[in-house]
C-alpha cells in the first residue's frame, strides 16, 4: 500500500515537472482581466466578458504606427493561420492608443487588412485612457513634425484565458509559433 | 625517489587541472526550472518610502541574466500598492515571471526604483573554454 502511494506521488511529481510552461511572462496568482465595455469599430457593443470561452489577446496600438503595431498584427495573423481549424480559439482585440486619429471606420479598414476577425476598439480619449489605466499602460505622444506624431506605448501582447483571467504578457517580436503555443496551452486548461 | 617525486607533481597538477578543465568544458545548464529564476522582491513599504522622498535603491538598476542558465526574471510585489515594471502592472502579493529568449539590453520603467528604470542585460551562454571557465569562477565567488 505504502509503495503504491509513493509510486503515485512520484508519478504525479514527474507529470507536474514535465508540464509545459507558457512562453510568455506569467502572473501568479492571475487576476481577473479588467472589464472593457466599449463600442467596437464595426459599430457593435463590445464586452470583454462576452469572450469567455476563448483565449483573448489584447494588443494596444494605433493605425499610424509604422513598425511595431503592423509587425505584431502580422504575427497574430500568422498565429491564427497556424492554428488552422482551431483559429477560433484565439480572439484578437486591438485597442487604440490614438483615438483622436483612429476613427471607427479607419480602424475597421486597417484591421481587415490583417484578419477580418480582429476586433478594434476606439472611443473618446477619456474612455481609452481609462482602459489603459486598468491595464497599467502608458501612451505618450511623440511629435515627429509640425502636424504629425507617433505614440509611444506598450508593445506587449496581453493574454486572457478562457475564464477571463489576465494570465500572461508576451514581449514584442516573439515568433507566431510561440503565440500558438501559449494559445493552445491556455485553451487546454480546464 | 626522483620518479616518486615526479609522480607526486603530476598528480598535484592533475588535481588542479581536472576541475578547471571540467569548469571550462562541461556544458552549462540549470538544475531545474526554478534555478533559472532570478528573484527580486519589492518589499512592503517601498511606495511609502518613495513618497517620503527616500531615494535609496531597493533593487539593482542593472541585472545580468544568462540565456539557458539563469534567464527568467521573477518579480515579487510584497508592497501594499501595485507596482509598474515596464508594461506590467504587478498587483500586491502577485508575482510576475518573465522569461527571456534573446540576448540584449532590455530597459524597463519601474516604479520600485529610485531612478525609475531598471535594465535587464541578457547575455548569451558562454562558449566552452576560457569564457565558460571565467563565467563559472565569477558566479562561484558571487554566490
Amino acid at each position: 500500500m505504502k509503495r503504491r502511494v509513493v509510486l503515485s506521488l512520484l508519478l504525479a511529481a514527474s507529470v507536474a515537472q514535465a508540464a509545459p510552461e507558457l512562453k510568455s511572462g506569467v502572473f501568479s496568482p492571475a487576476r481577473v482581466a479588467p472589464g472593457i465595455a466599449q463600442k467596437a469599430a464595426d459599430g457593435s457593443d463590445f464586452r470583454l466578458s462576452r469572450l469567455r470561452g476563448k483565449v483573448v489577446v489584447l494588443e494596444f496600438g494605433f493605425t499610424h504606427c509604422q513598425a511595431i503595431c503592423p509587425a505584431s498584427l502580422s504575427l497574430l495573423t500568422q498565429a491564427r493561420q497556424k492554428l488552422g481549424a482551431h483559429a477560433d480559439r484565439l480572439q484578437v482585440v486591438f485597442i487604440s492608443v490614438d483615438p483622436e486619429r483612429d476613427t471607427p471606420a479607419r480602424l475597421k479598414t486597417y484591421l481587415a487588412q490583417f484578419d477580418k476577425s480582429f476586433i478594434g476598439l476606439t472611443g473618446t480619449p477619456e474612455q481609452m485612457a481609462a482602459i489603459r489605466k486598468d491595464y497599467g499602460i502608458s501612451a505618450t505622444k511623440v511629435p515627429t513634425g509640425p502636424d504629425s506624431y507617433q505614440v509611444g506605448h506598450s508593445s506587449y501582447l496581453y493574454f486572457i484565458d478562457r475564464k477571463g483571467m489576465l494570465r500572461a504578457l508576451m514581449p514584442f517580436g516573439r515568433p507566431a509559433d510561440e503565440i500558438v503555443h501559449d494559445v493552445n496551452l491556455l485553451w487546454a486548461e480546464q | 625517489m626522483r620518479v616518486k617525486k615526479r609522480i607526486g607533481i603530476a598528480l598535484a597538477v592533475a588535481a588542479i587541472m581536472a576541475p578547471l578543465a571540467w569548469a571550462a568544458l562541461a556544458p552549462l545548464h540549470a538544475r531545474s526550472a526554478h534555478a533559472r529564476e532570478h528573484l527580486f522582491e519589492i518589499p512592503q513599504g517601498t511606495w511609502e518610502r518613495r513618497m517620503k522622498g527616500d531615494k535609496t535603491s531597493i533593487l539593482p538598476e542593472r541585472v545580468v541574466l544568462t540565456l539557458g542558465v539563469r534567464d527568467v526574471l521573477l518579480l515579487r510585489n510584497r508592497d501594499t500598492v501595485p507596482q509598474i515594471f515596464g508594461p506590467v502592472l504587478i498587483m500586491p502579493a502577485q508575482d510576475f515571471r518573465l522569461p527571456f529568449a534573446q540576448a540584449g539590453e532590455h530597459p524597463f520603467d519601474c516604479t520600485a526604483h529610485a531612478s525609475g528604470t531598471m535594465t535587464v542585460v541578457v547575455e548569451e551562454a558562454p562558449t566552452a573554454g576560457l569564457a565558460r571557465l571565467r563565467w563559472r569562477l565569477h558566479h562561484l565567488f558571487k554566490t
